[in-house]
């Protein structure tokens, strides 16, 4: 039998889940971005999951599309960080309260 | 006739009120500004006089049959679907004769100002004033619709008030002035809304109209002929709410009550002498306060359908007569006396409308203005002349110093309570004989007797308190020697004297030369209206009687004469004799009380009764003597002295209550609590939606990022319910 699409969609929306909370609930910056990373990757699975499923290449590539926009954004979002940090000498997001840096 | 004259009488008044107040304000000349003052009041009369005697003129002397108004249409006003009023006046003869004496009279006090005001930093402001008033009358009395003589009514009240507080700083003044206006409004409420009713009752007979004549040209009828083909509406109390001519007539009146100060509108008469005297004079005693009694006689064609109505009139009147006369008695000021007689005589005048009397009302009306007036610029002559001290108490023993004041009072004294021939006399012995003989136009046959008791215990009364008022004055000790602190009143404009005690001095000839025409007046002028009975064979005639009696209404019972436009008094038996006597006339209906008929037993009634007045007068006067000329500060019952303390009831009824609703109820319930309520509800609402909706945007990062997922959640769930169970087949 081997593993049913069914269990790879549960991996995915477990890690999901946890990413997305620890979006809300981690305080440290690089914490956050990092469940950011864990969502897109869960994502990913359920794409390839599908894509493997249903014999559909479709899937695979658009994991590239995720890939590439998920480096882009960390490269970005680091460099934000970087800046915030440099201003508040603090990595705790709770910090970053008001829009004057 | 047109004649464009005719609008020149309200209009000199006006200019000369405009260039007193512009240019006379700069200048601060007297004399320029009391020639301006005096000269456009001369205008008017001379305009007035004129337009009534010439021949064709209003009062249409020789011709006994003709009632054309002297007419001079100015623009029109208003002219809205069916209700016009323009802006036109008409001098007919009862308006002729209103304007006779208004001018005169008030020429004689103008002139008589011009001497009281010297002296006063308000000059210019007094006279611009009392132009103005004069303007008002006058357009009140010759307006030739409502609504126009509406506009004067007010334009009195108006006048009224800013004379009465022409002394700025005293605050009885102020106080007094406010009093007289809020009550003349109390009234005008009463007026528009008879007004009104009026308007809709000749809208219902087909001819809407508030018009007083017939004028073809601007297709408008008097409002007199529209109604006169309705019937006499029945005598009852249910009358009075039935919304017919008896509401009208009752409407009306209570305007007339507030203008001429009758029960339960007369507080402000007496509190009104807080004004300077001329100002008594021309306003509350000749001229404004007969106002009232002008409207119910140029409305007598809506009165003699209402005999409910003119019942209730007869009734105030007789009651407001008696009322005031005991108060004017146990008054120690001289002014306040002069007020409550005016009051009195008022009161009078409408027991004469009220018994159908209407041109005898009128006559007293005249006699009124000359004796009335004579003794207000009398009194004013005496309080200048003692320094400007008004309390008969401290007067006395001042006919030596001030003879020609004296003398000239004597004649009013003697006018006011009835003494032939002076004035006072024929007019009053007419409205009591008319009260007496008037048995149907009232109830029951003894109210006219118990009317006319009142009326003859008034004239009693009124005798009394005048000879009082001159035995303080003029004769006995001359009590203000006895004084000895400085008796400045707050109304003296006069920086002089600090020495004790002032000498009283006669005044100058500008305020006694109009005291000597007026006295010559209060002799001399009741002999216009010397009735038939009291007449050596009809001679001389009831002039007064015969230029009003055709534009005077009576019972519709005779033929087509509550309306002004007809041809002449009926003849029912041959033609009157050219030779001497009235022409015999005699009216179809016995509603109308036996002026027409000379029949010998009537002659001898009244010629009885005016010989009782004649006692009762001498018995007042002589009693008045006797008493006070031993004890001239007689101690009056306190109730009298306090008026009845219907000031003070007013105060506790009326004036608290709506002083304390207004505070109570509609400040702090209505304005702060629901007003301003809803306003600061409004803002706080807005304040708690704030600070609940505020979170969004705290700056809370992680909230933000939950907010993006739930919001993610919300669209996926959508779509899946969308997708799982809307879609499925």
């Amino acid at each position: 039998m081997g593993p049913q699409l069914s269990w790879y969609l549960a991996l995915s929306a477990v890690l999901f889940t946890i990413g997305a909370v620890g979006v809300i609930v981690k305080r440290n910056v690089i914490a956050m971005f990092m469940c950011i990373e864990l969502m897109l990757n869960a994502v990913n699975l359920s794409f390839v999951a599908f894509s493997s499923f249903f014999q559909d290449v479709t899937g695979q590539l658009f994991v590239f599309i995720v890939m590439t926009v998920a480096a882009a954004e960390a490269a970005v979002g680091l460099g934000i960080i970087i800046t915030i940090f440099r201003n508040r000498e603090s990595l705790d997001v709770d910090d970053a309260n008001i829009l004057k840096l | 006739m047109d004649n464009n004259l005719l609008s020149l009488i309200i209009f000199a008044p006006l200019a000369g009120a405009a260039v007193n107040w512009f240019v006379g304000r700069r200048l601060r000349n007297e004399k320029f500004i009391g020639l301006v003052a005096c000269g456009s009041i001369a205008v008017s009369t001379v305009i007035a006089f004129y337009l009534a005697l010439k021949s064709g003129g209003a009062l249409h002397l020789g011709e006994p049959g003709n009632t054309t108004p002297v007419f001079d249409h100015l623009w029109t006003w208003i002219q809205v679907g069916k209700f016009r009023a323009d802006f036109g006046l008409a001098m007919d003869r009862l308006s002729g004769t209103y304007a006779l004496f208004v001018t005169f009279v008030g020429f004689l006090i103008h002139v008589f100002a011009v001497g009281y005001m010297r002296g006063d930093t308000g000059f210019y402001r007094f006279f611009a004033y009392l132009n103005l008033f004069m303007f008002s009358m006058l357009t009140l009395v010759l307006a030739d619709n409502f609504l126009l003589m509406f506009v004067g009514w007010e334009g009195v009240g108006l006048c009224s008030y800013l004379l009465i507080g022409f002394y700025t700083d005293l605050k009885e003044a102020g106080d007094a002035a406010k009093k007289a206006f809020i009550t003349n409004r109390v009234g005008d409420w009463g007026f528009v809304m008879g007004v009104m009713l009026l308007f809709f009752l000749t809208s219902a007979d087909g001819k809407p109209s508030i018009s007083f004549f017939d004028q073809p040209l601007t297709g408008v009828t008097s409002v007199f002929n529209v109604i006169a083909s309705r019937n006499i509406e029945a005598f009852g109390w249910d009358a009075i709410f039935a919304g017919g001519l008896t509401s009208v007539a009752l409407l009306l009146f209570i305007g007339a009550a507030g203008k001429s100060a009758q029960i339960p509108l007369y507080v402000w008469l007496p509190d009104a002498m807080a004004g300077p005297t001329p100002v008594s004079a021309l306003i509350h005693a000749a001229t404004m306060v007969t106002a009232g009694v002008y409207m119910i006689v140029r409305c007598s064609a809506i009165y003699v359908h209402a005999p409910t109505a003119l019942f209730i009139v007869a009734v105030v009147g007789a009651a407001t007569a008696l009322f005031a006369a005991t108060i004017g008695l146990a008054q120690n000021d001289i002014k306040k006396v002069l007020a409550y007689s005016t009051i009195s005589q008022l009161g009078y005048m409408f027991l004469a409308c009220g018994v159908g009397a209407f041109t005898a009302a009128i006559f007293h009306v005249i006699t009124h203005a000359f004796f009335k007036a004579l003794l207000f610029l009398g009194s004013g002559s005496v309080i200048a002349g003692m320094h400007h001290e008004q309390d008969m108490r401290r007067m006395g023993g001042l006919k030596k110093y001030m003879p020609i004041t004296f003398a000239t009072m004597l004649t009013g004294w003697l006018a006011i309570s009835g003494i032939p021939i002076f004035a006072g006399f024929f007019s009053k012995d007419e409205i009591l004989w008319k009260t007496w003989s008037a048995g149907n136009a009232l109830p029951g046959p003894m109210w006219s007797k118990a009317l006319w008791a009142v009326g003859a215990l008034t004239a009693l009364l009124t005798a009394v308190y005048m000879t009082r008022m001159m035995v303080m004055t003029f004769w006995g000790s001359e009590r203000f020697r006895e004084v000895h602190e400085d008796e400045h009143d707050a109304a003296a404009h006069f920086k002089d004297d600090a020495h004790h005690v002032h000498e009283p001095h006669e005044s100058p000839w500008l305020m006694t030369a109009p005291l000597v025409v007026l006295a010559i007046l209060s002799t001399v002028g009741g002999l216009i209206g010397v009735s038939y009975a009291l007449s050596y064979h009809g001679h001389p005639e009831n002039y007064i009687d015969r230029t009003l009696e055709p534009v005077i209404a009576k019972a519709p019972g005779v033929a087509a004469e509550a309306a002004e436009h007809e041809t002449g008094p009926q003849w029912l038996s041959a033609k009157p004799q050219a030779v001497d006597g009235p022409p015999a006339f005699i009216s179809l209906d016995e509603h109308n009380p036996g002026e027409a008929s000379h029949s010998p037993e009537e002659i001898r009634e009244e010629r009885l009764l005016a010989l009782l007045s004649v006692l009762i007068a001498l018995v007042g006067i002589g009693s008045g003597f006797v008493i006070f000329r031993r004890r001239p500060l007689l101690q009056l019952p306190r109730i009298l002295e306090n008026k009845y303390y219907v000031d003070e009831i007013y105060d506790a009824a009326i004036i608290n209550p709506i002083k304390v609703g207004s505070r109570e109820g509609l400040w702090k319930l209505f304005d702060v609590g629901v007003i301003d309520g809803v306003l600061h509800s409004l803002g706080d609402a807005v304040k708690e939606t704030g600070k609940v909706v505020r979170h969004l945007q705290a700056g809370f990062v992680r909230g933000y990022a939950a907010i993006i997922l739930l919001g993610a959640l919300a669209v996926v769930a959508f779509f899946a319910y969308y997708g799982v169970y809307a879609l499925r087949p």
